[in-house]
């Protein structure tokens, strides 16, 4: 036990310090003890510790500490040793299928587009069209090109079709469905948590911890909870600790630190480098036009454009995606993530792999409604390389498991479960009811989850449950949350009598404060 | 709910004669509008619309009416109308302007000249012809600075535009003439309508400073409607409603080059709220949505600065014209302010509507509307069910009554020991519903005994 305990930890070490070692940290730790040197506290005889004692007390040691901390939270732990990598991908073979014949698809829809429109999938833009771009950067949504022939390459619910026909070979679950059996959408027997599970895991989000989101509300007294919340939120940030930080928002973050702390926890400090890096990728989106750039248009002027509080970012949601889809460092999350970047081969190349690129750069093919996991981030953060990299950080943590088909207990298969799970032993009433007038809750939830619920919910409230979603670095809560939506209005939903109907009474989530239904279903419903 | 007593009046003027603050039978009202306030109205419980030429307890009328009726048309005490007679005073932009630096000058003589600035929220206006020879000293120690022509009487959205050759403002049948060469793609440009047909009618306009540093979001300009409602002048009595709205532009902000030789035109107009109606869906956010978006931006403390800043304009341009306002008891009036925000964080006045818009531009928007009119009716209280020491009715709260109002506990009388904050929250959350529910009841129970 205790051997393999070892080699586990040993293993974690030894991957995080070589993909440390190549980062910035590390050449600017470096510099930071070669400048030590000159100073008189650092002695020869005892060289090692006081550059060590430096490091720690000029604060460089904790931000060593949170860019552990951050590569902890984003890589898995390595389960074997000996794992190939398509199990650090994805440990099922039918799960890695699947995703792999749903890109297919996808791929063969962007195909075909292309050769429709006659449109290459990448070209050089013409100096002309360079000039004009770089002037009109910072206003590109005034621009209005022809974008009728494009379609979104998919949506969500044509993904829901591929997660409801999954399933796993090796197991059989009998022929009659029943009330034994799930009467769900999805028939995959994945682990997910129960309500006992998910008050222990959520235990901060309790009816006896304060809340922000509930007990920051006018009739509350800010004495009893809100001004000292502040207080400590500024301490954490001060001490610039990641992991204190990471606990600290589970109770969610006073608005004026919202941004700052989300920063701390996703280890984004906007360093010299991170701007140039920023500048770069834009320098290359002035010179090459992408198909999917056209893509990225459409989705924007469709979702976000249209949204009574996004459009003001119009803007900066071009900025940011056009950015993303050339950024290659983006290919890295690849090594976690089930979905494997398309590959483009160079005109008469075909199957040549010397002559093989990824497309887009960045290995993601946007969706429709794609754009709305930037939007509510605009909000925060207002200099375009910090908005970038800060939605690249959420994107490669949490916002791709819910495009990919994976078993991970945060993939949306898992989450699509977890919501048909509770849904059905806390409210078997309603769910049959739903189920018999061919309203499958999962066909009205999907989408909100697949946007972690951006555009459905009012902005404050949204960045509340992003709070929470940082906190627990896990997208379980959106299961959570859509179940608890469903029970908030389970009494009209018992009366509606079609899937017309149904969409109607859940429509309009605009209104809801998450943090009081969230505590309501966890910690106060009666099963 | 209304108490029904007394049922029953004669018509013409011999109705039977209730004391002020007696709970009527029914309330007659007439409506010069057909948005959202005829609504409000038709649904208020115990209200009864009168026909043409019916006796009324209540009008909401227009200002032409107003203009032509109100100085002999008797009212009975209890009877109210939803405007001043002369608030052309605050609205007017070329009387606001003499109002607002004639109160500066007396504040200087009396609190010194700090205490003064504080009236410097208005930018820089001159009349036109009268104020030329000044304006045009102003002018030439700021050269470069952009200045913006506004028709003083309605706010129709014509007529706006920016010059910076001051040759341009002396003649205004050449400006005119170059008006009509102008063609687009270069220029945006308007024709003005002159209400009337003689066409030197230079006194309608004033030129004012233009802000050059707007506040952007998402690179868009925009601005704030607020709204205030004023029950009496004398004594000063004003109501800020914790609702409004930023209001966007469709397009980014970009000051042009102005071409030497002719007048610069923006769209600026268009994106001014016509009185009638509001067209741009989707261009608008509630106050709330934009105050917690500048507090992520800049934190809490210089947010409640700025919007203490902005307290600061409803109160001093309510006390500019508070001498010169007909302070009738049977007024009340409901303003909808425009103030825009500068990079600074500078709050400024743009202009004061007596007659906001009512109509509804979204769903959003009509609820909004449904609620301040609900709650400017409560605080009307022709129901008589309120005592008059409430700080706060609905989204409603007391900003000023013959002093500044605190956010302490108890009624308006009670005495204030500590910190002065106060008693306004634009921008917090509106829970009416909880609010008027808990104001009403002890009322209701008292009556019914």
């Amino acid at each position: 036990m205790m051997l393999e305990e070892d080699t586990g930890l040993s293993l974690a070490i030894a991957q995080i310090v070589q993909r440390l070692k190549g980062s910035s940290l590390h050449s600017q730790l470096e510099r930071q003890a070669r400048g030590s040197l000159h100073k008189p506290e650092i002695k020869l005889e005892s060289l090692k510790e006081d550059i060590k004692e430096f490091l720690k007390t000029s604060g460089w040691e904790k931000r060593l500490q949170n860019a552990v901390y951050s590569e902890l939270n984003v890589f898995p732990s390595p389960c074997h040793p000996a794992a190939p990598p398509e199990h650090i991908k994805e440990p099922l073979v039918y799960m890695r299928k699947a995703q792999g014949s749903w890109e297919k698809r996808i791929l063969k829809s962007l195909n075909s587009m292309c050769t429709e429109l006659s449109i290459p999938l990448a070209r050089k833009r013409p100096i002309g069209e360079q000039k004009e771009l770089l002037n009109k950067w910072n206003e590109m949504g005034t621009d209005e090109p022809d974008l009728t022939l494009f379609r979104p390459v998919y949506a969500p619910k044509d993904f829901l079709e591929v997660l409801m026909n999954l399933r796993n070979p090796n197991y059989e679950n009998g022929d009659q469905p029943s009330f034994r059996n799930h009467l769900g959408l999805i028939q995959v027997p994945l682990k997910v948590k129960d309500i006992p599970e998910l008050k222990d895991y959520f235990s901060e989000l309790g009816l006896n911890t304060g809340q922000l989101g509930i007990d920051d509300s006018t009739q509350v007294p800010p004495e009893l909870f809100e001004n000292e919340h502040v207080r400590v939120g500024q301490t954490v940030l001060t001490e610039q600790d990641s992991a204190a930080a990471q606990q600290y928002v589970r109770q969610g973050c006073p608005t004026a630190l919202r941004a700052e702390l989300w920063a701390l926890i996703l280890n984004i400090s906007n360093q010299p480098e991170d701007i140039l890096y920023y500048e770069q990728l834009k320098s290359n989106v002035i010179q090459h036009d992408l198909l999917v750039d056209s893509l990225i248009y459409k989705d924007v002027k469709l979702t976000a454009s249209n949204d009574d509080y996004y459009f003001v970012f119009e803007d900066y949601l071009y900025q940011v995606l056009l950015c993303f889809s050339r950024d290659t460092s983006v290919l890295e999350h690849f090594s976690y993530n089930s979905a494997t970047p398309p590959k483009s081969y160079i005109r008469g190349k075909l199957g040549m792999e010397e002559y093989a690129v990824f497309y887009p750069p960045n290995g993601v093919i946007p969706f429709h409604g794609f754009s709305m996991y930037v939007a509510p981030l605009c909000f925060l953060y207002h200099e375009p390389s910090k908005l970038y990299q800060i939605f690249r950080e959420m994107y490669v943590r949490f916002f791709f498991r819910l495009h990919s088909i994976s078993s991970h207990p945060s993939g949306i298969v898992s989450l699509c479960l977890l919501f048909e799970t509770l849904l059905q032993t806390h409210l078997p009433q309603l769910f049959y009811h739903l189920r018999e007038i061919g309203a499958q809750p999962l066909r009205i939830s999907f989408k909100w989850m697949v946007r972690a619920f951006s555009g459905y919910l009012a902005t404050d409230q949204l960045l509340l449950l992003w709070d929470r979603i940082l906190g627990y670095n896990s997208l379980e809560i959106l299961a959570v949350l859509a179940a608890a939506v469903f029970a908030f209005r389970a009494v009209n939903l018992m009366e509606v009598t079609s899937l017309a109907a149904a969409e109607a009474v859940l429509a309009d989530l605009s209104t809801l404060k998450v943090m009081p239904l969230l505590q309501i279903f966890l910690f106060a419903t009666v099963s | 709910l209304v108490l029904l007593q007394n049922a029953g009046h004669k018509g013409s003027y011999g109705y039977h004669k209730l004391k002020e603050r007696e709970p009527r039978a029914c309330i007659r009202f007439k409506c010069a509008l057909t948005n959202t306030i005829l609504d409000i109205l038709r649904r208020r419980p115990g209200w009864v619309e009168v026909k043409e030429e019916g006796e009324w307890d209540f009008y909401w009328c227009d200002i032409s009416w107003l203009r032509e009726n109100f100085d002999h048309t008797y009212m009975d005490e209890h009877v109210r109308i939803c405007h001043f007679r002369n608030h052309y005073e605050l609205t007017r932009k070329n009387y606001i302007v003499k109002n607002l630096k004639r109160f500066r000058k007396q504040i200087e003589r009396e609190a010194g000249k700090l205490e003064a600035t504080k009236c410097d929220f208005f930018p820089k206006t001159f009349e036109m012809p009268s104020e030329y020879h000044l304006f045009v000293e102003e002018f030439r120690k700021n050269p470069g600075i952009t200045w913006i022509m506004k028709p003083v009487a309605r706010s129709q959205g014509r007529g706006i535009f920016l010059f910076r050759k001051l040759k341009d403002v002396i003649d205004w049948r050449k400006v005119k003439h170059v008006l009509s060469l102008l063609t687009p793609p270069n220029f945006f440009f308007f024709f003005w309508e002159d209400d009337q047909k003689d066409e030197t009618q230079v006194e309608n306009y004033v030129a004012q400073c233009y802000i050059e540093n707007p506040y952007l979001i998402g690179g868009r300009k925009f601005d704030l409607r607020v709204y205030v409602l004023v029950m009496s002048y004398i004594p000063l009595k004003a109501w800020l409603y914790r609702d409004g709205f930023a209001r966007f532009s469709n397009t980014r902000f970009t000051l042009s080059s102005i071409d030497d030789h002719y007048v610069h035109l923006t769209n600026v107009a268009v994106q001014k709220t016509a009185p009638d109606y509001d067209p741009e869906k989707g261009c608008k956010w509630m106050i709330q949505r934009f105050r917690q978006y500048l507090t992520a931006k800049h934190g809490a403390e210089a947010v409640e600065t700025l919007f203490a800043e902005m307290d600061n304009i409803f109160i001093k341009s309510l006390q500019s014209v508070q001498k010169v306002i007909i302070s009738d008891k049977h007024c009340f009036e409901l303003y909808g302010y425009d103030i825009l925000i500068d990079q600074d964080l500078k709050p400024w006045l743009l202009e004061v509507n007596a007659s906001p818009s009512l109509t509804a531009s979204s769903q959003e928007d009509y609820e909004l509307k449904c609620r301040l009119l609900k709650d400017t009716l409560h605080i009307v209280d022709m129901e008589g069910r309120l005592t008059g020491k409430e700080k706060r009715i609905g989204g409603f709260d007391l900003m000023w009554s013959d002093g500044p109002v605190s956010r302490a506990e108890g009624n308006v009388d009670t005495p204030v020991n500590g910190s002065f904050m106060a008693n306004t929250h634009l921008g917090y959350n509106n829970d009416r519903k909880k609010q008027l529910k808990q104001l009403f009841r002890p009322l209701h129970t008292q009556q019914k005994v």
